[in-house]
């Protein structure tokens, strides 16, 4: 399926948040996680199921004024 | 003490970690000011990227306490949603609130800040609101669930310094009790000293010291003139007079004619 990452679309094979973040070689417990424009929380990634066309937002720590 | 949400600090500069030459440098700058707060924000990651790990590594290794902002939000829902991803990610309730308003003066979109104040306040969120100098607007802010204020005293690295005094004055008249934290547009150790005889309780910058010459001998002179600042306003100024006073006593001069 198809998916908004980052602004990019992208082709994958992941049913979950998490392993979708395996696939994509993210790790870390730095990241934060939005589906479309809403928080996912760590703890929800496992559970969390992503479909085709959904927008999801994969941020980390950046410098900042 | 400055204290802020209940946090006591030493330090009254909070010190940005954009900018840098490198982030060593960045990091002995921190060092160098005696700095207690740092600002950071939150980017997109590439996959396989390991960057925000490594300068958050970097920035805990400092033991100094995070401030996340939402930095390049334009709208009220960009900046709420960044706010409770930087809380996950940041572990702090904690958030230096931006919602711009104008792409040329970075000004603060007043309304839209008000509003996301409001909602992260309700949601546990401590807000430290980027805001202007308005008297009405902070106001608002305050019955939205802000505790402190963050009046700009000029755009985001103009480094042009205090443009209204009168209006900075005028805040910190109105609210004696709340700390005022000036947030962007200083340039030199001399605005941040200016606005500290004023009263303010601290600043916020990190252009001024990024983009020095020599970024940690300027963040030791901005922590310096902060606390001359400081010193300077507890120790009550002299108000300004029209005509000259001699400082040497009149009376008891020789004549000579």
């Amino acid at each position: 399926m198809r998916l908004i990452i980052n602004g990019e679309s992208r082709e994958v094979g992941a049913g979950t948040l998490a392993a979708l973040l395996a696939e994509l070689d993210y790790e870390g417990g730095w990241l934060a996680t939005a589906l479309n424009g809403e928080v996912v929380p760590a703890r929800e990634r496992e559970t969390c199921r992503i479909a085709d066309g959904d927008r999801i937002e994969i941020l980390s720590p950046m410098k900042g004024g | 003490m400055l204290e802020l949400y209940g946090q006591k600090f030493s330090s009254r500069l909070l010190l940005g970690t954009a900018l840098y030459p490198s982030p060593a440098i960045m990091a002995d700058a921190v060092e160098a000011a005696r700095n207690e707060i740092v600002t950071v924000s939150l980017r997109r990651e590439a996959a396989g990227g390991r960057t925000g790990g490594k300068f958050w590594s970097l920035i805990q290794s400092l033991g100094v306490r995070v401030l996340p902002n939402t930095a390049g939000c334009h709208s009220v829902k960009e900046a709420v949603t960044t706010a409770q991803m930087a809380r996950e990610v940041f572990a702090t309730n904690w958030i230096k609130l931006e919602v711009i308003g104008n792409h040329d003066t970075l000004q603060p979109d007043v309304f839209g800040l008000v509003e996301a104040a409001g909602i992260l306040s309700g949601d546990g969120f401590e807000v430290f609101p980027y805001t202007t100098d308005d008297l009405v607007v902070a106001e608002r802010l305050l019955e939205a669930g802000c505790k402190l204020l963050m009046p700009w005293c000029a755009p985001i690295g103009s480094a042009r310094g205090p443009q209204n005094v009168d209006a900075l004055r005028s805040l910190r008249g109105h609210f004696p009790d709340v700390p005022l934290i000036v947030d962007a547009g200083i340039g030199r150790p001399s605005h941040a000293a200016a606005v500290m005889e004023l009263g303010y309780d601290a600043v916020l910058l990190n252009t001024a010291v990024a983009k020095a010459g020599d970024p940690i001998a300027m963040a030791g002179a901005f922590a310096k003139a902060i606390e001359a600042g400081r010193e300077a306003f507890l120790a009550g100024p002299l108000e300004p007079r029209d005509m000259a006073v001699p400082s040497t006593p009149v009376i008891g001069m020789a004549a000579f004619s």
